[in-house]
């Protein structure tokens, strides 16, 4: 096993050991836990680039070309947004969910092939790496928001059912998860807007064309309009509440589906077989 | 541990006696030298509020210190002994401490998980304190007791989330708005209960005020309690669209707010959320207005419905509290036992060091012949070999005070080499006495 591949190990297990703390602390009302939890998250966000920094320089490339890669950078730039903006907006009850979210990618990321092949010659280029992290910052951002959104929708429920209990009182408020859904929006939306940007001039770089409307690109292109749509509807018309959130959540399906389903279930440019790693 | 309550609460006595026993004079310094005067009392305190009336107290007889004491409280409120008695209720000994770290952490109180009683306690002691009235036995008792209340209160839900109306609709408005800091309140009426709702909302520093009754002049009397505006009753719906947060209590009021104006006045707010707290009985929304996308509607029934969920979660969290409470005993039983500990091993050092003293001396006199450096020799292996003997008995006594089993030991060192750390009796015999012993041992 190389060194990258056993931090990447210790890293999925200090994820999954905080996923279970970050629970125990929202299930029993054990915030002492959930502080515990939150230092494992760091750790393994610490671990986690160790391994990304060891796999690169063994290589000599940005480990983000196969599908292993991906989710474990995906997962990386999920924890990271999460603790960044803990350290900013202290929204610990977030821990529980985000956590959960980045293991199941790391649990993935092990279970596909962990090789390390470089990308043909054509796609070596420092556009591939600037396109990744962009696309990928953005997607972590917007699946903050779709842990926001998803936890709106679960407390404007229990309000208007007026049914509450011990988690009902560990959401942090609506208002709060609002924001949330908004700062996430006006972050993500430029971040993703750019991963695409960059994307089309990487790909007349490798293929010769901006734009060639392959599968990825064309759900990329219906994702962004979603959220272009969701930050015209906040900003000017006052959509806001439960419909962002909905909005949110959807917009995240998509953006799995745009990583993950295109690449599992259609066939085109992006595919990682293309890059003969999968 | 000679420490007893004797006392009654609204478990035992109805509220007519507990006013009439209630010890709110003006010199509470005289009733408690009082007390203490009584024979055989050596500390007192007094907790007396609406819900209990109590006596702690430290006495070196219990049977005769509580038979005095309730006869001089009887006596003090000019009742008859008789009349009282059937109420009291009287625990010594442990359970007197059980009962106090009950107390303490509300666990007794009315209102489970009531904030009050600990500051009101913490008030008692600090009177029996300025009274002179509070000896060793409180000044290590009570200080546990806190800091069991502390426990309880940081370890378990027992005194979370609102139990009255009022506050229930303040955490309700967290839940939906964070802070409340610029949210507006609108009161429509001004029934009682309305009035104490709107003191806790308005309590938060929440934004601009605007308060609307039948009768502009009550309005105004509010609005000017409330630090607000009045608003004529017949525009109040205009002033709707400002109001984050509306309460409403018209009595006989009937429909005032309908789901098709609330509609359109979510329209006017771009969807900022409202919530709309309804406490009249007939209803002044109409309560279809909660199906509105961000609008938020609870009505009284509601909102008992949110205070039995939360009472059900403090009798949950009781039941937790009770075993930190029986924890918090034992360990300050232990650390009693440990604090008796400390003397015993002064003791024994000091004994066995007098003893290796003497002797010591006792021989070197004998062998004159020995230069400086060799009665050096002598006097270090000497200490060396106390010094190893006592080791291990030393650590099992240092040990002893968490150890349940510590007494025993306690007790045998103190028959075994007849040490009596307390100060009053005279160290000298134990030490001669000491010293036979070892030669006997010894020949």
């Amino acid at each position: 096993m190389t060194i990258d591949i056993l931090l990447f190990r210790t890293t999925l297990l200090a994820y999954a050991l905080a996923t279970g703390l970050a629970l125990a602390d929202i299930l029993w009302r054990r915030p002492a836990l959930g502080r515990h939890g939150r230092v494992l998250l760091w750790s393994g966000f610490g671990l986690h680039s160790l391994s990304m920094i060891s796999r690169y320089l063994t290589t000599g490339f940005p480990p983000l070309s196969s599908l292993h890669e991906s989710l474990s950078f995906f997962a990386w730039a999920i924890i990271g947004t999460f603790l960044l903006f803990h350290l900013r907006y202290r929204l610990a009850v977030l821990g529980a969910f985000v956590a959960p979210l980045a293991l199941v990618l790391m649990i993935f990321g092990s279970a596909v092939s962990t090789a390390t092949t470089a990308p043909p010659p054509p796609l070596q280029s420092w556009w591939l790496p600037v396109h990744v992290v962009l696309a990928f910052l953005g997607d972590a951002v917007f699946a903050l928001a779709a842990v926001a959104g998803c936890l709106y929708l679960l407390q404007e429920r229990m309000l208007k059912k007026k049914k509450v209990s011990s988690l009902f009182y560990r959401l942090p408020s609506l208002q709060v998860l609002d924001n949330l859904n908004y700062r996430c929006l006006t972050i993500g939306f430029p971040l993703m807007t750019l991963g695409i940007i960059t994307g089309a001039i990487w790909a007349d770089r490798a293929w010769g064309a901006y734009w060639s409307w392959d599968p990825k690109e064309t759900w990329a292109l219906i994702t962004w309009f979603l959220y272009a749509a969701l930050l015209h509807g906040r900003l000017a018309v006052g959509w806001r509440g439960r419909k962002a959130a909905v909005l949110a959540i959807i917009g995240f399906v998509l953006l799995l589906f745009t990583f993950l389903g295109v690449n599992l279930l259609l066939s085109g440019l992006h595919s990682y077989s293309a890059l003969g790693t999968y | 541990m000679n420490f007893l309550v004797l006392g009654l609460s609204y478990k035992t006595a109805p509220v007519e006696l507990r006013e009439r026993l209630n010890f709110a004079s003006d010199d509470p310094g005289s009733v408690l030298r009082a007390m203490t005067d009584l024979p055989g009392m050596t500390e007192a305190m007094i907790l007396s509020t609406c819900n209990r009336v109590e006596v702690y107290a430290a006495s070196k007889d219990i049977p005769l210190g509580c038979a005095r004491l309730q006869r001089y409280m009887a006596a003090y409120h000019g009742l008859d002994e008789n009349q009282v008695k059937p109420h009291l209720y009287v625990h010594c000994g442990r359970d007197a401490i059980h009962h106090l770290f009950r107390v303490a952490s509300s666990l007794d109180s009315m209102i489970l998980g009531e904030p009050q009683i600990l500051g009101q306690l913490k008030e008692a002691y600090n009177q029996a304190e300025s009274s002179c009235t509070a000896g060793p036995v409180f000044n290590r008792l009570m200080p546990k007791a806190f800091a069991a209340a502390k426990r309880v209160r940081n370890e378990t839900a027992i005194a979370q989330h609102a139990v009255s109306v009022s506050y229930a609709a303040v955490e309700l408005a967290r839940k939906i708005f964070g802070e409340l800091t610029d949210k507006n309140v609108m009161i429509v009426g001004a029934g009682k209960m309305c009035e104490l709702a709107a003191r806790h909302l308005t309590g938060q520093q929440v934004g601009e005020v605007l308060v609307t009754n039948r009768t502009l002049a009550r309005a105004q009397a509010l609005a000017e309690q409330f630090d607000g505006r009045a608003v004529p009753f017949a525009e109040f719906p205009l002033y709707l669209s400002r109001a984050d947060i509306v309460l409403t209590s018209t009595a006989a009021g009937g429909l005032l707010v309908t789901r098709a104006q609330l509609e359109e006045v979510i329209r006017q707010r771009k969807n900022r959320p409202m919530f709309l707290i309804d406490i009249a009985v007939p209803r002044n929304i109409d309560p279809d207005a909660n199906q509105i996308d961000n609008v938020y509607l609870y009505d009284i029934d509601d909102l008992n419905g949110v205070i039995e969920t939360n009472l059900r979660e403090r009798r949950k969290a009781a039941k937790k509290a009770e075993d930190i409470i029986e924890q918090e005993i034992d360990r300050f039983y232990s650390w009693l036992r440990s604090l008796e500990a400390t003397p015993m091993i002064v003791a024994l050092r000091q004994q066995v060091e007098e003893i290796r003293r003497s002797e010591t001396e006792k021989t070197l006199h004998g062998l004159r012949h020995l230069d400086a450096g060799d009665r050096r020799a002598v006097e270090a292996l000497t200490r060396s070999i106390v010094n190893k003997l006592l080791h291990s008995p030393l650590s099992v006594l240092k040990r002893a005070g968490d150890d349940i089993t510590g007494e025993i030991y306690l007790e045998a060192v103190r028959r075994l080499f007849d040490l009596n750390p307390d100060p009053q009796k005279s160290g000298t015999d134990a030490v001669e006495e000491g010293a036979d012993t070892k030669q006997d041992s010894i020949s």
